[in-house]
């Protein structure tokens, strides 16, 4: 494909969403108006976000396979000349995976909305709401600018807090303010350290300052921009202990927000780590890699204590809240392997990103079907005394749940397996001056966690999935349940939304080299300094 | 000797303000003879005024005019009027804010039976004064600007005749303000005595090599210089009046006050600071550094506080947190007092100026259109708006997180950023990290006045529709439009924090 068609796929992926977010609110046209104006945006959502997926699809058709670490599809026009700021374009190995992901969890929630509105007002806002996430999570992957990076950070903060507040469930308001004051805190201190790199660099431009590898930036300043990038960035990972505001955001969400949040949002926080703060401040980067590192690792194993305390019986432990610790810990290894400063730690890192976009995703749609049908999502509630019974009740969405836990305790085989692998082996040999007894001793703290990550979501699915004969020992389902406590089993719209996803994590646990061969020679030349 | 005392004005440098200026006496005499039916007419002479003395900038725009300058040899060719771009940016703003303002004033007046006459020739005297401030090039001009705008800009917050608070409100900022200006008329004859000038640029050479004696003096006179124009600016110690001020004029006058009357503090702020006061900037940039921050945390932190339910609150929000935006106008202020070009750093304070004013202006409009409905305005009054009207409801979220700075008040976020990055290049991190603590807490009460609009309404008279004014729908509009077209093209106003204003 020629590079103006790629240029222009990649403009439109980023534009379209905002565009279709003011149809959004416009009334529908003639022709268009479906059987309720409800029913219309709706399906203009599932339209627009269908019409990126297709856009994004192409554009990774279109890209240049061979040459993954050169950036492809690139705009680059002057924005506002008194900053510096332009409105530069492009995606290479590392970005377009992540942008395909978004696109794709994007159309899914847009689908499931289409058949299960969440409850609360007027699903116009929400469409229209939904539309300028999307913008933004594309536009974080897909922007080369410091100042246009930081835009679109900013951009998903507003839309993500209504969803939440609007459509949420018990606590939303509390959480939502949570979430955005935490994020803005976090990101305002970015926008310092971008700010500084931005001066002392002489440049806002990603590519510019990431092929000089730093060399123009000073130790000092490399420092201090690093702590001030890291810490908006690692709010947003979320990395212990800045986790805090995830749990009730994730928790209080509606479906579709928790499977954005966990599946592309999380994302942006560590691929601003790999995009950023390795290449453009390497320095800064190792001096900080050791405390990064450390605070993955205790993530990992905080992450997995937590889950097993809300697994157990007793423990009031809601399956939202356990699936949102749950990422704490899996986003811990995404960080060890960025820590590790080397390509294996790095690579890892990314893989075990899509994996988790995708892993996650599905296990917060599954958690929100099972929320929907037993009207709660409280693991005592649901289990009762003997378990809540789903393979019998529900075979396929038992089957799915058990397979989503498995996919997410990292069963090699399945996508959650390569990344995390990965990461341990890169924290096994890290880069050159990086302590390496320091790395062992978190390499050995990770393993504690898959150990304890498969613990407790053994035992959830035990208590979800298995249990006594279904005779009601458990909750009484919320949509009236047939005789022998028998549940709606998976919809069609459901396995739609739900399909690509095992799909795409069978596929990419089997041929991990996909991935791998698409992000290897840009972590290589980022790491390397632009050769 | 005859002919060097004779100076040649240049009519058209000087043209924005007196044609403001001549406009309101024109309407002065005027109401004397209009009949009271067609009162609304002085108005539109208002606005014509406005419009003609904006479009008066156009020829001045190569922007190296200036006039009443000092002829013979010891002048050293002093002006006391310049009409360059710092100028020509501040007068648009200025002429740019005056009209919204009396497009917002139109139905105000007709509803609280404000005396029309007087209002329009106060709104114009004192926009006039404010145009004259940022070409003034002596500290007597500059003082006599100062108090141009600011005396009929008292008797227009008490010009709710009967309404006590109105009364109450005026003399408060009243005696505060006399007390500032005489202060700084203090500071400035001590500058005086010091440098045996009153014109800016001469002062800055004065100020060199002062005579040890008066270095005490001289250095009295700095500060106290500076008092006057803080108050105006509402920094903090001087921001106590705001509040109540705001809350007891008539909305139009507060939207005025908050935009205009800042604008008249930084203006003199900065001429005086940068242009006459550069060799004492190891004085004065630490102290407004702390100024800016004590400001944006004290008027943030009250409107944080503010409750909702409470009579005027949104008003009260408004003042509080213009209060809040004020500290981040004096942060470049502060830092071109470090920086090696201190006139891009002041190009950030312009910048954000404009911007300010358009949304600011902006949601004081949306205010005054809620409060025909709900003359209590409380800001649990703009419950539900979005479903009563969208678009005044989009507006005000537009303009409040314009404020905020988060998209998709995309200027918003980029006048924050310029504002920053000043900051950040001058070294001064810790004022950086303050404010960006602060931009949090302002956005926890601007998003959460802008989740109000779109909650379903919930009593009855909530549902009641809103009356609209043409005039008010104007302002509305037009703010919003300059919001919108600056937030796709921020590089309009961002250009002067990029190039040399002075």
């Amino acid at each position: 494909m020629s590079h103006t068609v790629l240029q222009i796929l990649l403009a439109a992926i980023v534009v379209l969403p905002l565009v279709g977010a003011v149809a959004a609110l416009l009334p529908a046209p003639p022709g268009l108006k479906g059987k309720d104006p409800d029913q219309a945006v709706l399906r203009h959502g599932v339209t627009v976000t269908g019409a990126v997926l297709a856009l994004s699809v192409a554009l990774a058709a279109g890209f240049d396979h061979d040459h993954p670490a050169r950036m492809q599809a690139t705009t680059d026009i002057s924005w506002i000349p008194a900053l510096g700021v332009r409105i530069h374009l492009g995606v290479d190995g590392i970005s377009l995976p992540l942008l395909v992901l978004t696109a794709l969890l994007t159309f899914l929630c847009a689908l499931y909305s289409y058949s299960k509105m969440p409850s609360g007002p007027s699903p116009k806002a929400f469409v229209a709401l939904l539309l300028v996430l999307e913008s933004g999570t594309l536009a974080t992957f897909a922007v080369l600018d410091l100042m246009l990076f930081f835009l679109a950070f900013e951009m998903v903060l507003i839309p993500m807090y209504f969803l939440i507040a609007r459509w949420g469930g018990e606590g939303r308001e509390r959480a939502a303010w949570r979430f955005i004051l935490y994020t803005l805190l976090g990101s305002v201190v970015m926008l310092l350290g971008l700010l500084l790199i931005g001066i002392k660099g002489g440049t806002f431009d990603m590519v510019a300052l990431a092929t000089d590898n730093g060399s123009g930036l000073g130790h000092t300043t490399q420092v201090i921009a690093v702590l001030a990038i890291g810490i908006g960035l690692a709010v947003k990972a979320p990395m212990w202990p800045l986790h805090s505001w995830l749990p009730d955001a994730h928790t209080a969400a509606p479906t579709a927000g928790s499977v954005l949040l966990a599946g592309v949002l999380l994302k942006m926080g560590t691929y601003g780590f790999v995009r950023i703060v390795l290449p453009i401040a390497p320095e800064g980067a190792h001096a900080f890699a050791p405390y990064l590192a450390a605070f993955a690792a205790v993530g990992i194993v905080y992450g997995s204590l937590v889950c097993l305390a809300l697994a157990r019986s007793g423990g009031k432990g809601d399956l939202k809240r356990l699936i949102a610790y749950s990422s704490v810990g899996h986003m811990g290894f995404v960080l060890l392997g960025i820590a590790t400063l080397t390509p294996t730690g790095i690579n890892g890192a990314l893989f075990a990103n899509i994996a988790h976009g995708l892993i996650t995703g599905l296990l917060f749609f599954l958690v929100g079907a099972i929320k929907d049908r037993y009207g709660t999502s409280d693991l005592d509630e649901l289990s009762g005394l003997t378990g809540a019974a789903l393979y019998g009740r529900a075979p396929r969405l038992g089957g799915l749940l058990a397979f989503g836990a498995v996919a997410s305790l990292g069963l090699p085989g399945l996508a959650g397996f390569w990344g995390e692998m990965l990461a341990m082996f890169g924290s096994f040999r890290p880069a050159d001056g990086l302590s390496r007894p320091a790395f062992l001793t978190f390499m050995a703290l990770a393993g504690l966690g898959t150990l304890l990550t498969a613990a407790y979501l053994l035992v959830v699915v035990r208590r979800v999935c298995m249990g006594g004969d279904g005779d009601g020992d458990g909750v009484t389902p919320a949509t009236a349940p047939g005789p022998s406590g028998a549940l709606a089993d998976v919809r069609p719209y459901e396995f739609a939304a739900w399909t690509p996803l095992v799909a795409l994590t069978v596929l990419a646990g089997l041929w991990p080299a996909a991935l791998l061969g698409l992000t290897d020679p840009a972590v290589q030349q980022l790491l390397g300094g632009g050769n | 000797m005859g002919s060097s005392l004779v100076q040649s004005v240049d009519w058209l440098a000087i043209a924005p303000p007196t044609i403001t200026a001549v406009v309101a006496l024109g309407i002065l005499v005027a109401d004397l003879f209009l009949p009271e039916g067609r009162k609304p007419l002085l108005g539109w002479i208002a606005v014509t005024g406005l419009i003609l003395a904006g479009l008066s900038l156009l020829p001045l725009l190569d922007g190296d005019r200036s006039t009443f300058c000092l002829t013979g040899t010891t002048g050293g060719g002093a002006c006391s009027y310049t009409a360059d771009h710092f100028t020509l940016v501040i007068q648009l703003l200025v002429l740019g804010g005056a009209l919204l303002t009396a497009l917002l004033s139109f139905s105000d007046i007709a509803d609280s039976e404000l005396p029309a006459g007087e209002f329009w020739f106060l709104l114009l005297s004192s926009a006039a004064g404010a145009a004259l401030l940022p070409a003034s090039r002596d500290l007597a001009t500059l003082v006599v600007a100062l108090e141009v705008a600011s005396l009929p800009a008292f008797a227009l917050v008490g010009l709710r005749r009967g309404d006590s608070r109105s009364s109450e409100a005026a003399l408060k900022f009243f005696l505060s303000s006399v007390t500032a200006t005489a202060v700084t008329l203090l500071g400035a004859s001590f500058v005086y005595a010091a440098t045996g000038t009153l014109h800016l640029t001469r002062i800055a050479d004065g100020l060199t090599h002062v005579d040890p004696r008066l270095a005490v003096l001289a250095q009295a006179g700095v500060a106290l210089t500076l008092v006057g124009f803080a108050f105006k600016t509402a920094a903090v110690p001087f921001h106590f009046w705001v509040p109540d001020t705001y809350a007891g004029a008539p909305l139009p006058v507060a939207a005025y006050l908050s935009v205009i009357g800042k604008a008249v503090g930084f203006t003199g702020l900065i001429l005086v600071t940068v242009v006459a006061f550069p060799s004492y900037a190891d004085v004065w940039a630490p102290a407004l550094a702390v100024l800016a921050a004590l400001t944006m945390t004290a008027g943030n932190v009250a409107a944080l506080r503010q409750r909702s339910d409470r009579e005027r609150s949104a008003v009260r929000l408004l003042a509080w947190s213009s209060v809040g935006q004020a500290g981040y106008l004096l942060v470049p202020i502060a830092a071109a007092g470090y920086a090696d070009d201190a006139s891009r750093a002041i190009g950030s304070t312009v910048a954000y100026a404009l911007m300010y004013a358009a949304v600011n202006l902006g949601a004081f409009a949306v205010a005054a259109l809620v409060a025909r409905t709900s003359p209590a305005n409380r800001i649990d009054d703009y419950r539900g708006l979005y479903a009563r009207r969208p678009l005044a409801a989009l507006a005000l979220g537009f303009f409040l997180l314009c404020l905020a700075g988060l998209p998709p008040g995309v200027i918003g976020l980029f006048a924050k950023v310029t504002v920053f990055s000043a900051a950040v290049d001058a070294g001064l991190g810790w004022l950086a990290v303050v404010m960006a603590v602060n931009v949090v807490i302002a956005l926890y009460y601007y998003l959460r006045w802008t989740a109000v609009l779109f909650r379903g309404a919930g009593t009855e008279a909530e549902r009641v529709p809103l009356r609209t004014s043409r005039s008010l729908t104007a302002a509305i509009a037009l703010a919003a439009v300059t919001g919108v077209v600056l937030s796709g093209a921020p590089q309009l106003v961002l250009r002067f924090a990029s190039q040399a204003l002075l």
